[in-house]
C-alpha cells in the first residue's frame, strides 16, 4: 500500500456561536492512529464530519496527499467512515445490507466467499439471511465492522466504535485496528474506551 | 463498469425496501384513487361537468399524491446514516441521488400512471384524450419527483418540514400542472397538444439533467 498522509492545518469549527476548537494542526502518516479525546460536546465528532468532507471547517484546509478533500472522488474512495449511525437498513437482510455497501464502495470484486468470511470474522455467520431489525445493537455494530473488514481503505474514521459492544467486539475491533495499521494503513477515531493497541503509534489531540 | 452497479444497485436496493414496507406504495395511491373517486359524489350527477373538469380533477390529484409521496424519498436513509455513506461514496453522487429519484417514481409515479385510465373512464373522459393523459403523466410525473427531490434535500433535516415542503414545491410544480392538464383538454377538443408535450418533454430533460446537483448540495447541507 502507498505512503498516505492526511494533514489538517488551522482548523477551527464554530458551532451556534461557540468556538469549539482553532488553530488546529495535525499531520497523520500511513501506520498510525489518531485518537481524538475531550469531553462531551467539545467537538470530536464536528471535527471527524469535517475530515470526512461533510462540513466545512470554518478556518484551514485538510488535505489527503496534498490534494485537498472536498469533492475530491479518489479521496473518497480511500476513505471508510463508520458513524453513530450505522447506515444499516432495517428491512434488509444482512448479507443485502454488505453487498450493498460493497456496491456503493466500488469494491472491483467481493465474492460470496469473501462476504461469509467477513461475517466469520466479525461472528455473524449463519445471519446472511437474517432482517438487520432482528439484529441486537452490538449485532449492528458488528455487522459495520464487517464492512471494514471486506473493504480496507487506506484511512478509516471512526466514530465511537466501541459503543455497545461487548468484550469480545472490543477486542476484535481493536484487532481490525491493528491489522489496519499493519496493512499501512491509518485510523482516525473518537472513543471514551481505552484503546488497546499496543504495537502501533497512537497520538492524542485533546479538545477542550 | 461499477458506476452503472451502484446506479443499479441503489434502483435495485430501494425498490426492496419498497417492497417490504408496502404501506408506501398504497398511501399515494390510494390517497389518487380516494380523491378522484369522491369527486363525482361532490358534484353531483352532472356527467358534462365532470367532464370538463377531469383533466384537472386527475392531474391536481396527481400532484397532491405526489406531493404526499415526496417525504419518503431521503427521510428513511437520512434517519438511519445510509445518506452519509451514500454521499461518502466514490461514486459522483448525483448518479445515485438520480438512482434514488428513479427507484422512487418507479414505486409512487408509476402506479398512478397504471390506475389512471380507469379512473379517466369513471370521471367520463373521452377515449381519445385518454392516450394524452397517460403521455401527460409519463413526462409530467417524473419532472414532479425531481423537482420534489430538491425540496426534500432541503427539508430532510427538519423534524416538521412538511409544510415547508409543500411551500417550496408547490409553485416549481404548477407550471406542469398547467401544460399537462391544458394538453389532454385540448386533446378532448381534437386540438393539436405538440406545443405542450413538447414543452413537457423539455421540462423533463431539464430536470432530468440539472435537478441532481441542487439536490445533492441541499443533502449535504440538510446533514450538517
Amino acid at each position: 500500500m502507498d505512503k498516505h498522509t492526511l494533514q489538517a492545518q488551522k482548523l477551527s469549527c464554530i458551532r451556534d456561536d461557540r468556538l469549539l476548537f482553532s488553530s488546529l494542526d495535525f499531520t497523520l502518516h500511513s501506520q498510525q492512529v489518531l485518537l481524538l479525546e475531550g469531553k462531551n460536546g467539545s467537538g470530536k465528532t464536528s471535527l471527524l464530519r469535517i475530515l470526512c468532507g461533510f462540513r466545512e471547517p470554518d478556518a484551514g484546509t485538510v488535505q489527503w496527499c496534498g490534494e485537498p478533500i472536498s469533492g475530491s472522488g479518489q479521496y473518497r474512495a480511500d476513505m471508510t467512515y463508520m458513524g453513530h449511525l450505522d447506515g444499516i437498513k432495517k428491512e434488509l437482510t444482512v448479507l443485502e445490507n454488505l453487498q450493498f455497501a460493497l456496491a456503493l464502495a466500488a469494491q472491483a470484486s467481493a465474492d460470496a466467499d469473501a462476504i461469509q468470511n467477513a461475517l466469520a470474522r466479525v461472528q455473524l455467520a449463519g445471519f446472511d439471511d437474517m432482517p438487520a431489525h432482528a439484529l441486537s445493537a452490538g449485532q449492528k455494530r458488528r455487522l459495520s465492522l464487517a464492512r471494514l473488514v471486506l473493504a480496507p481503505s487506506p484511512l478509516w474514521i471512526l466514530d465511537e466504535p466501541f459503543t455497545a459492544l461487548d468484550k469480545q467486539g472490543i477486542a476484535l475491533s481493536e484487532q481490525l485496528m491493528a491489522e489496519q495499521c499493519d496493512r499501512g494503513g491509518m485510523i482516525v477515531l473518537t472513543s471514551h474506551h481505552d484503546l488497546n493497541l499496543p504495537s502501533t503509534d497512537v497520538h492524542r489531540i485533546r479538545l477542550s | 463498469m461499477s458506476l452503472s452497479a451502484a446506479f443499479f444497485a441503489i434502483i435495485r436496493r430501494d425498490l426492496l425496501l419498497a417492497l417490504r414496507r408496502r404501506s408506501e406504495i398504497a398511501n399515494p395511491l390510494f390517497f389518487f384513487v380516494l380523491v378522484i373517486t369522491l369527486f363525482p359524489l361532490g358534484v353531483g350527477a352532472k356527467p358534462h361537468l365532470l367532464q370538463a373538469i377531469a383533466p384537472g380533477i386527475i392531474w391536481v390529484s396527481a400532484l397532491l399524491a405526489a406531493m404526499l409521496s415526496l417525504d419518503s424519498l431521503f427521510r428513511s436513509d437520512f434517519d438511519d446514516g445510509s445518506l452519509e455513506q451514500l454521499l461518502l461514496s466514490p461514486h459522483p453522487p448525483s448518479l445515485l441521488v438520480l438512482g434514488k429519484v428513479l427507484a422512487h417514481w418507479l414505486v409512487t409515479g408509476l402506479p398512478l400512471l397504471l390506475i389512471a385510465p380507469l379512473l379517466a373512464v369513471l370521471l367520463g373522459m373521452p377515449g381519445q384524450s385518454l392516450g394524452v393523459l397517460l403521455l401527460t403523466l409519463l413526462l409530467g410525473t417524473p419532472v414532479l419527483s425531481l423537482l420534489g427531490a430538491i425540496g426534500v434535500a432541503l427539508t430532510v433535516g427538519l423534524r416538521r418540514g412538511g409544510m415547508i415542503l409543500s411551500l417550496l414545491v408547490l409553485p416549481l410544480y404548477v407550471p406542469v400542472l398547467i401544460f399537462a392538464s391544458n394538453a389532454v383538454e385540448m386533446a378532448g377538443s381534437g386540438l393539436p397538444i405538440d406545443a405542450q408535450l413538447n414543452i413537457l418533454m423539455a421540462m423533463l430533460c431539464m430536470a432530468l439533467v440539472l435537478t441532481p446537483w441542487p439536490t445533492v448540495a441541499a443533502l449535504k447541507m440538510s446533514l450538517n
